[in-house]
């Protein structure tokens, strides 16, 4: 049967707010997470770790930990192979340095001992010989043609001549002639900001059990991607994929953070040499000095505009450091940056710097809330200057459906102007301020990713329905890809059960990420849900001896698809499971896909913060997220992933911020100092989901994950700039900062 | 280093237990008696992924030694429910989807639950104030907090 | 490592004796566990005192209370008699931790662990606190103020601790309050802090105070010219002028991850204003 190309807006089971199927064992502390799983004969693994920011390996003695009774294997880098490849090669030498420690905290041995005690005092014994070399983590240090060079011969043919030797990569987007635009403004401002990395900040430590021998391998690990650990562990490890079976646990979030290995590569290792099935579970100590934090960045922004408000050129420069390996983070920041306005003239360029950091993971729409902080502090200046309503400005020069976009391509479909229109509208908007309020806005974006993705749908001989996926649920998916399902077949959403299927059980599938799962994965089950409707009609069809173009489906039942086919009883999809032998066997839908047309998502926020004039404390007051989310699959998980990356941003905005001492040393490396927002630090954060629906994805799916983090850092600081007079260019807006600029202005 | 030997009661069963004596009571509950719901998120008193209630006031199980149980009335995540029965704030948890990856969400119910047992009526800032111990990355806690003010509004009317 | 559980104070001082600086006493736990798991210290006995004998006990003794050195913050909170004359020791000793962490932690462990931004010490110095000690030498009394001698450093002597804290009674026109800077709403440690103690007089005015800072120093300050500077006012504008630069010029904070010396000083003045009135505030009501 064909299907209308029209996206669908006559929807049963998709907008409604069904319980997750996996809520019962998440309330239970039935759910089985990284570090609950275990086996017997099981080791305790644990990993030594560079006490430097930079230090040649001279040598390694492990004999005297190997000689501690109760130790059964013992690695470092000379137990793993040198792959050919740039990227697996940086993975690898993440987990488990190779010549030199390249930042504090930085794996350099590993132990697996009978337990975690003797684990621990093993790593005692291990001496490494270490020379100590200069560092540098700050990005504008690491940029000068003198810095200490982390790595040598890491740019790609994308540096320019002349730059420093940690420049590895260089972008540049944009169009139109940006001295003319200048020219033609009233006002032009440059102004320079920067902002420190923060992490992720996950509350699930990274966990995973590994068995290894005879070239087989079990892996168990929490990972927002079981397909990426099998391909990188297998090309580290040096083993046929086929050979390495991934399951994923559940997972205790990521926001990106899970997208690569750390000790996965090295808890396999200590298996294949012990024989013994291999635990690590990192401390949240390890996970501050070797995981993924985000980028920090240097930027210098000038944007000219004319008194009536009209953006008439705009330029960017963007550094980025992403720790001491080659990061492409900031070409995302380079296309994100002016990704919101419909600009004439337009340019943004990108450099990323190796530093003696740890290596940057993604962290929820990577590279893009730093640019657009800056991006969206200048506009907000230049509304200040000129005296103009700062939503109407945006408004003014919203990029639109067919807005050539800074980064090259065109619109179709987007949401941005209906979510200013909203934000105007909204009382919070024109609600009064107290004293010593500002209320603040900004625009944010994210582009979102469909990727590779396979689902298999099976129907049960009662008529319930199994899907198989293989992106883990990390917030709801399995609710949303059964509701996907359901919609399709017209079944109650409660016949249908998701499960996250491990490695050997499904094609590849990319990781959850790219805010891709709600509408890549979700696309691929409504396929596989068409491809069984249509076996299921075929099958009816052979029963009532009429053509198969004769059947359609409608609210979960066969029917004859008018008076010419003949005058049929609807069947069921149970009725048709029942007797499925009888009609060819047992049947089921399948869909294979690079998923394409993920469509952009813009969101608006505006927030009311209140500065306590005597300490330069902020306190967020009052909170609204606008989104456009396409098509709202579930709108309580939507709602959750606006209120979760907003306050993932207030923090970023305030807070979090990775501290470095003068040795190179990271000085926070616990939630103790690195403050992610408590519960009373905030208010309730109101959500307004707009539906835009993307022409990509047959129900309107737009990713809804990554937008949500973007705008309350220049939301906050315009915030701040109106409540205390004051304007701050570099997050976090602690308030040591907030009261010396307050100070200072007197 | 001599192992200790505890007795203890778990969700009102008496239990034994063996362990060394700096291994906490987190560690003991989740390695030696089998209860997983109690998560290690920092093992620093920072997060209260570990919380569980002892002797009537909840605790972070990460900063209790196992030895400390001996005599002690523990109760955890796994005790809430009444067999197939949830309790009020688990159904208000998956009602008002006040979970996301689910990880803090057994600290967080022991903790909501201490609380609610106290006071029945808190405020929304008493219920923030409470938990600011319970750490959660996912929610931005609107729902969480949302879900307790439901569970107790709901308890107080049965 | 050994666990220990004595049935007798002298029991405990015997074991913290002989384990030589290698033993270390459990209350709450709540930092003795952070220090274990980071592997900063490694002692060979650990000794449980909150199974002793009067450990978990607050009693009323000559008009003031006798806080057991086991007490945990919440239960500080939940005894009405020494809410209402010591709020500010109370709330200072509320502010530690989360509510987890005031399940366990004690002001005694507070006080003992040394840290200069100590929420309760500020409290119990501006109450004028008293701890008794037993030790291998019997039992002694000795002010708060002189516990700490810098940052993790006590006065103990070997095989000494710590057994209760004792508030003393105070006139009916007076009260304290506690006050701190931190960066988020909770689970911060004190960037700057403040501790006012004051009694008013027949008309009002102040007739006594005692105006402490911590995390401004190496250890906690009791700042005799922010008393003298209220002394005989009715915080008017002048008084509060006078307290506030006399403790920022009392103060002597550091750099650090959690604050500036500029920061710390500003607003430790801040913070003892705003105390100040606080306490004046409550002296007042009981009128």
């Amino acid at each position: 049967m064909n299907y209308p190309v029209k996206t669908k807006t006559d929807f049963k089971v998709v907008g409604t707010r069904v319980p997750r199927p996996d809520g019962v064992d998440k309330v239970t502390g039935r759910a089985l997470y990284g570090a609950d799983f275990s086996v017997p004969g099981m080791l305790i693994g644990s990993v030594l770790r560079s006490p430097h920011a930079h230090a040649r390996i001279k040598s390694i003695d492990t004999s005297a930990a190997e000689a501690l009774p109760g130790v059964k294997a013992v690695v470092t880098s000379a137990d793993f192979g040198v792959p050919e490849d740039d990227f697996l090669r940086d993975v690898q030498d993440n987990c488990m340095a190779r010549g030199k420690a390249l930042y504090h905290g930085h794996a350099v041995a590993a132990v697996a001992a009978k337990d975690a005690q003797t684990a621990r005092a093993a790593l005692k014994l291990i001496k490494v010989d270490y020379e100590v070399l200069p560092h540098v983590t700050d990005v504008d240090a690491a940029m000068a043609a003198d810095a200490p060079v982390v790595q040598e011969g890491r740019a790609d043919e994308s540096v320019p001549a002349g730059s420093g030797p940690n420049v590895t990569n260089f972008h540049e987007f944009g169009h139109g002639d940006l001295e003319a635009g200048f020219a033609r403004a009233d006002l032009v401002l440059e102004r320079s900001f920067k902002t420190e990395a923060t992490h992720q900040g996950y509350i699930e430590p990274h966990a995973c059990l590994a068995t290894m021998s005879a070239g087989r391998g079990e892996l168990w690990c929490c990972t927002q991607g079981q397909f990426m650990v099998r391909e990188l562990c297998a090309g580290i490890m040096q083993m046929d994929a086929s050979q390495l079976r991934v399951t994923a646990s559940e997972i205790g979030g990521g926001f990106g953070g899970k997208t690569t290995v750390f000790i996965e590569p090295v808890a396999l290792a200590l298996s294949r040499k012990s024989g013994r099935p291999v635990k690590i579970v990192m401390t949240r100590d390890e996970i501050f000095r070797a995981t993924g934090p985000t980028i920090s960045s240097s930027m210098d922004i000038k944007i000219g505009m004319t008194k009536d408000g009209r953006i008439t050129a705009a330029d960017a420069q963007l550094r980025y450091q992403g720790g001491a390996f080659p990061c492409q983070t900031v070409s995302f920041g380079a296309q994100a940056a002016f990704a919101a306005y419909d600009l004439e003239a337009v340019r943004a360029q990108g450099w990323n710097a190796l530093t003696n950091r740890p290596k940057e993971a993604a962290y929820r729409a990577p590279g893009a809330p730093v640019a657009i902080y800056a991006v969206e502090s200048v506009v907000d200046e230049l509304c200040q200057e000129l005296n103009l309503d700062p939503l109407d400005v945006r408004l003014l020069n919203a990029a639109r459906d067919g807005t050539k976009a800074s980064y090259g391509p065109t619109f179709d479909q987007i949401g941005l102007v209906a979510t200013l229109e909203a934000a105007k509208a909204h009382p919070h908007y024109s609600a009064p301020l107290g004293e010593n309020q500002g209320r603040g806005l900004s625009c944010g974006f994210w582009f979102n990713f469909g990727g590779n993705t396979c689902v298999s749908l099976n129907l049960n001989s009662d008529g319930t329905v199994g899907v198989t996926e293989g992106n883990p649920d990390i917030g709801g998916s399995r609710a949303s890809i059964s509701m996907m399902a359901a919609e399709e077949l017209g079944i109650p959403y409660d016949k249908v059960r998701t499960v996250i299927t491990d490695t050997n059980s499904l094609g590849h599938n990319d990781v959850t990420d790219g805010s891709r799962v709600t509408f890549a994965v979700g696309m691929a089950t409504i396929k596989a849900a068409r491809a069984a409707i249509e076996e299921m009609c075929a099958r009816v069809a052979k029963i009532w001896g009429i053509d198969e173009d004769a059947v359609y489906w409608e609210d979960g039942y066969a029917k004859p698809s008018g008076p010419n086919a003949g005058n049929f009883e609807p069947m069921s999809i149970a009725e048709i499971a029942a007797i499925a032998s009888e009609t060819g066997g047992p049947i089921a839908g399948h869909h294979e896909v690079n998923a394409e047309g993920a469509g952009v998502s813009f969101g608006v926020h505006l927030a009311d913060v209140e500065v306590d004039p005597e300490t330069g404390a902020t306190k967020v007051v009052r909170y609204t997220v606008f989104q456009d989310a396409g098509k709202a699959v579930h709108p309580d998980y939507v709602e959750g992933q606006m209120q979760g990356g907003s306050v993932q941003g207030i923090g970023w905005a305030l807070n979090e911020e990775y501290i470095y001492g003068e040795d190179g040393k990271l000085q926070n490396a616990g939630f103790l100092d690195y403050r992610v927002p408590v519960a009373s630090d905030l208010p309730m954060i109101d959500t307004v989901i707009l539906e835009i629906p993307n022409p990509g994805h047959p129900y309107g799916v737009r990713g809804v994950g990554e937008t949500s983090i973007v705008p309350p850092l220049a939301a906050l600081s315009n915030a701040v700039s109106r409540a205390a007079g004051i304007r701050l260019h570099e997050l976090p807006m602690s308030p040591p900062k907030i009261l010396k600029a307050m100070m200072s202005k007197g | 280093m001599k192992n200790i030997h505890v007795s203890t009661t778990v969700n009102g069963d008496n239990v034994e237990f063996i362990c060394p004596p700096g291994e906490t009571l987190l560690d003991a509950l989740r390695d030696r008696i089998g209860l997983k719901g109690a998560k290690e998120g920092c093992g620093t008193g920072d997060c209260g992924a570990c919380t569980v209630e002892m002797n009537g006031e909840i605790v972070c199980s990460c900063l209790v030694l196992g030895a400390e149980a001996e005599g002690a009335e523990i109760k955890t995540v796994e005790g809430m429910a009444n067999g197939d029965t949830l309790h009020t704030l688990q159904q208000s948890f998956i009602d008002n989807a006040a979970l996301q990856c689910g990880i803090c969400t057994p600290g967080i119910l022991v903790a909501a639950k201490a609380l609610l047992e106290r006071n029945p009526d808190p405020s929304e800032t008493e219920i923030r104030y409470w938990l600011a111990g319970n750490l959660c990355r996912c929610t931005g806690y609107d729902k969480i907090i949302k879900a307790v003010q439901i569970a107790a509004a709901e308890m107080r009317g049965a | 490592m050994q666990y220990f559980k004595p049935q007798t104070a002298a029991e405990a001082t015997d074991i913290l004796a002989k384990g030589a600086g290698k033993a270390r006493i459990l209350a709450g736990g709540t930092d003795l566990l952070v220090q274990l798991k980071s592997g900063m210290i490694e002692p060979e006995s650990i000794v449980d005192i909150k199974h002793l004998d009067g450990m978990r006990d607050i009693t009323q003794e000559d008009g003031g209370y006798r806080i057991g050195a086991a007490v945990p913050g919440i239960k500080l909170g939940q005894h009405a008699g020494v809410v209402a004359l010591w709020p500010g020791v109370v709330e200072a000793c509320e502010l530690i931790g989360s509510t987890q962490v005031q399940g366990r932690c004690t002001m005694v462990g507070n006080l003992c662990n040394g840290s200069p931004a100590a929420d309760s010490v500020p409290a119990m110095v501006a109450a004028n606190a008293v701890v008794r000690i037993v030790g291998p030498d019997g039992t002694r009394d000795c002010a708060v103020i002189d516990i700490p001698t810098g940052p993790g450093k006590t006065s103990l002597k070997p095989g000494e601790f710590v057994t209760s804290i004792f508030l003393p009674a105070r006139p009916p026109r007076a009260s304290d309050a506690y006050l701190r800077f931190i960066p988020r709403t909770e689970m911060d440690i004190a960037v700057a802090s403040a501790g006012v103690s004051l009694e008013l007089a027949e008309d009002g005015t102040i007739s006594a105070a005692r105006v402490t800072l911590g995390a401004v120093g190496p250890k906690v300050m009791l700042v005799e010219d922010a008393a003298n500077a209220i002394v005989g006012t009715k915080l008017e504008d002048a008084a509060i002028d006078a307290l506030m630069a006399a403790c920022r010029a009392a103060a002597s904070p550091i750099d650090d991850k959690r604050g500036t010396v500029e920061f710390r000083t500003h607003v430790a003045g801040v913070l003892a204003k705003r105390a100040a009135r606080i306490a004046m505030q409550r002296a007042g009501d009981k009128t």
